[in-house]
């Protein structure tokens, strides 16, 4: 990112993303990211805001917003815990250890099922603020989750 | 000053490869990250120079790092953790290592290295023969897509070399989204200047000056390492408007995913980065005619490319010597799951899959018997301990209803829920369909509701009657594999563990 966006208004903000990346209609995904970057998910105001940058319809933007797993619509909770739950994980007890983790958390976490890390020999694997886990068992898990790890 | 190799990968980083790296360089070692030798079970692997060559380390925690230091590696008396020199490793030794000859040996962000280490000779190789005869050694080296359709690279790179257009591009498939696999995200993480220099003899070859790697956003430290390396690269002058000051030019953009299973297939991947929803497209037009921007494409797998450097440098004849049948070269087999010695084991097509699972991977972590073997991903099938000795052949896998897809290999051992499993095939393809089409939007959610009533005990007979009808409908309905090949998995579960899904026999559907 080429601007401090940190003392822009939201709408400024986003402007300024779209302008980083040209302006051009094939930057969207990008544009999204470096969005949920700053603000943690997509708010509505945004598919207009970006809809005019580009030159697409509100309906292009609010289509690609829901296509795709990673973009939230909504604010989510504090703290992300992506655990995958594809075949090599499940192999290793990973939809046990995802059942089990989810007991008595609170809403500043939230667990979500994720679909693959690339870690598959290191099974059980998770994504937490942008670092992938392996070999995890639930005390880990825990640890991770309370920040203590 | 003393020197330490530090792996740094995604697997080394998971298990605490980062930690040990910052506590060898506080105590004042010079630290290379060396990338990974891709044997997950030794990881972190540090290892030290010595007069007969490096040795490691295995499993090196934070806690081990004083104790290795003081020990001086073991001078006096071997480590605990000392595994003698790499070279020396079974693991490695057995290996046929063509694509991930350099992983391990050389720092992944020096271009140095890899100069050092024969890169970009396949580069000069393809400038000097020219484009028609580089696509050519493609052809005749017998290379086939390595993202799992298998099909013949060279005859794509013709159509596109043939294809008259103001701008052509090389895509490489980085969507790397199928259960088991991280043969690509290992390339790029240990060695991306093969995928670049790969890239750009593409580039050369089909006369593409513009090159764009789409990677999965589930793959961070995989964006770092390539970012640096494509930063590196341009400094270099090994990307930009004159190549090696060879008279080329070769632009190459990173883009991110999004999460989305299906834009690893080529067209819905094209979709994604013109910045759409990751519809998939009919066929025709072929990519390589009408792809990226409506002009001539070649999209290929990350591990097809990182094998083009070595076919245009050592020849057509040597590549195409290695494996067996239609299956030449090697491919980088991925082992993983409920498996002891897990990690990549790179070797020519003709081994049985029983020998990578057990005298690579040494069977079961949990020492419990292997059930089933995943093969080929999501899209592949069930193996059958019985079917072990198959020959790991794309024909031959064909042949016993599977696939050596991306090669992919996944152990379960006889806890798995096979029931369960089919179910999960049905699951993903419901969350991860484009949803153009109906047979594989509906025909997933469907085949879910009918495994759910033959489980409740539901008309068992009439509703496995239905399921077969539904295959045939998303086999043959599909507008791609992803419905097309969702039944492939179920059927296997149906035919080799009838009784987890109600039936009295295998059921060859």
């Amino acid at each position: 990112m080429a601007t401090n966006l940190d003392i822009y208004p939201l709408e400024s903000k986003i402007k300024l993303v779209c302008a980083d990346h040209g302006n051009a209609a094939d930057m969207l995904l990008e544009i999204l990211h470096a969005v949920q970057a700053f603000n943690r998910y997509i708010p509505e105001s945004a598919y207009q805001i970006i809809a005019d940058c580009l030159n697409l319809s509100r309906a292009e933007v609010y289509g690609v917003v829901t296509f795709y797993h990673d973009f939230r619509q909504k604010p989510p909770a504090k703290k992300i815990v992506k655990l995958c739950q594809s075949e090599a994980c499940q192999s290793m007890g990973s939809v046990q250890l995802k059942a089990d983790i989810e007991k008595g958390l609170n809403s500043d976490v939230a667990i979500e099922t994720i679909y693959c890390l690339g870690n598959c020999a290191l099974a059980p694997s998770a994504l937490v603020d942008g670092q992938i886990y392996g070999r995890l068992d639930a005390d880990q898990l825990s640890a991770l989750i309370g920040g203590t790890a | 000053m003393n020197i330490v190799y530090v792996p740094r990968d995604t697997a080394s980083v998971s298990v605490g490869a980062d930690t040990v790296a910052a506590k060898f360089k506080a105590a004042g070692y010079k630290v290379i990250r060396n990338g990974s030798r891709g044997a997950a079970w030794l990881e972190p692997l540090v290892e030290i120079d010595t007069p007969d060559g490096r040795v490691g380390f295995s499993c090196v925690r934070p806690s081990d790092v004083d104790a290795l230091i003081n020990d001086a590696f073991g001078h006096d008396a071997p480590h605990l953790l000392d595994v003698g020199l790499i070279k020396n490793i079974d693991y490695f030794k057995k290996q046929t290592r063509h694509i991930f000859a350099k992983s391990g040996e050389i720092d992944p962000l020096s271009i140095d290295d890899y100069i050092a280490h024969g890169g970009f000779i396949g580069l000069k190789k393809c400038l000097k023969i020219g484009a028609q005869a580089s696509v050519k050694q493609i052809l005749d080296s017998g290379l086939r897509g390595r993202g799992g359709a298998a099909f013949p690279t060279g005859i794509k790179w013709q159509t596109t070399l043939d294809a008259a257009a103001d701008q052509k591009y090389v895509v490489c498939n980085a969507d790397e989204g199928d259960g088991g696999t991280f043969s690509d995200r290992l390339v790029m993480e240990t060695d991306p200047m093969a995928l670049i220099e790969g890239m750009i003899i593409c580039g050369a070859s089909i006369g593409a000056t513009k090159g764009y790697i789409y990677l999965r956003s589930e793959y961070p430290l995989t964006k770092e390492i390539l970012g640096e390396a494509i930063e590196n690269a341009y400094q270099t002058g090994w990307l930009g408007k004159n190549v090696g000051g060879l008279g080329l030019h070769f632009d190459l953009e990173l883009r991110i995913g999004a999460g989305a299973y299906i834009c690893g297939e080529e067209t819905s991947l094209l979709d994604s980065l013109e910045g759409k929803r990751g519809m998939v497209r009919a066929k025709p037009p072929l990519p390589a005619i009408q792809g990226l921007f409506g002009k001539p494409t070649i999209i290929n797998n990350v591990i097809t490319l990182a094998s083009v450097p070595d076919v245009l440098a050592n020849g057509a004849k040597a590549y195409a010597a290695l494996g067996v049948g239609r299956s030449t070269g090697t491919l980088p087999f991925q082992l993983g799951g409920n498996i002891k010695r897990g990690g990549m084991v790179e070797v020519e097509f003709g081994h049985t899959l029983r020998e990578i699972i057990e005298d690579f991977g040494g069977g079961t972590l949990s020492g419990r018997p292997i059930k089933a073997v995943q093969l080929g991903g999501p899209l592949g099938s069930y193996i059958h301990p019985d079917e072990l000795d198959t020959v790991l052949d794309y024909e031959k896998f064909a042949e016993i209803g599977g696939a050596v897809g991306h090669g992919g290999i996944v152990i379960f051992d006889d806890t798995a829920d096979m029931a369960a499993l089919a179910r999960f095939a049905f699951h993903f393809c419901e969350v991860e369909s484009c949803g153009k089409c109906t047979p594989c939007r509906i025909g997933a959610v469907r085949g879910g509701e009918i495994l759910d009533k033959i489980a409740d005990g539901e008309n068992v007979a009439e509703n496995f009657a239905l399921l077969d009808d539904l295959f045939d409908v998303m086999e043959v309905g599909s507008l791609c594999a992803m419905g097309g090949l969702t039944p492939k998995p179920v059927r296997s579960i149906l035919k080799h563990f009838p009784a987890e899904l109600g039936l009295k026999q295998g059921v060859e559907t």
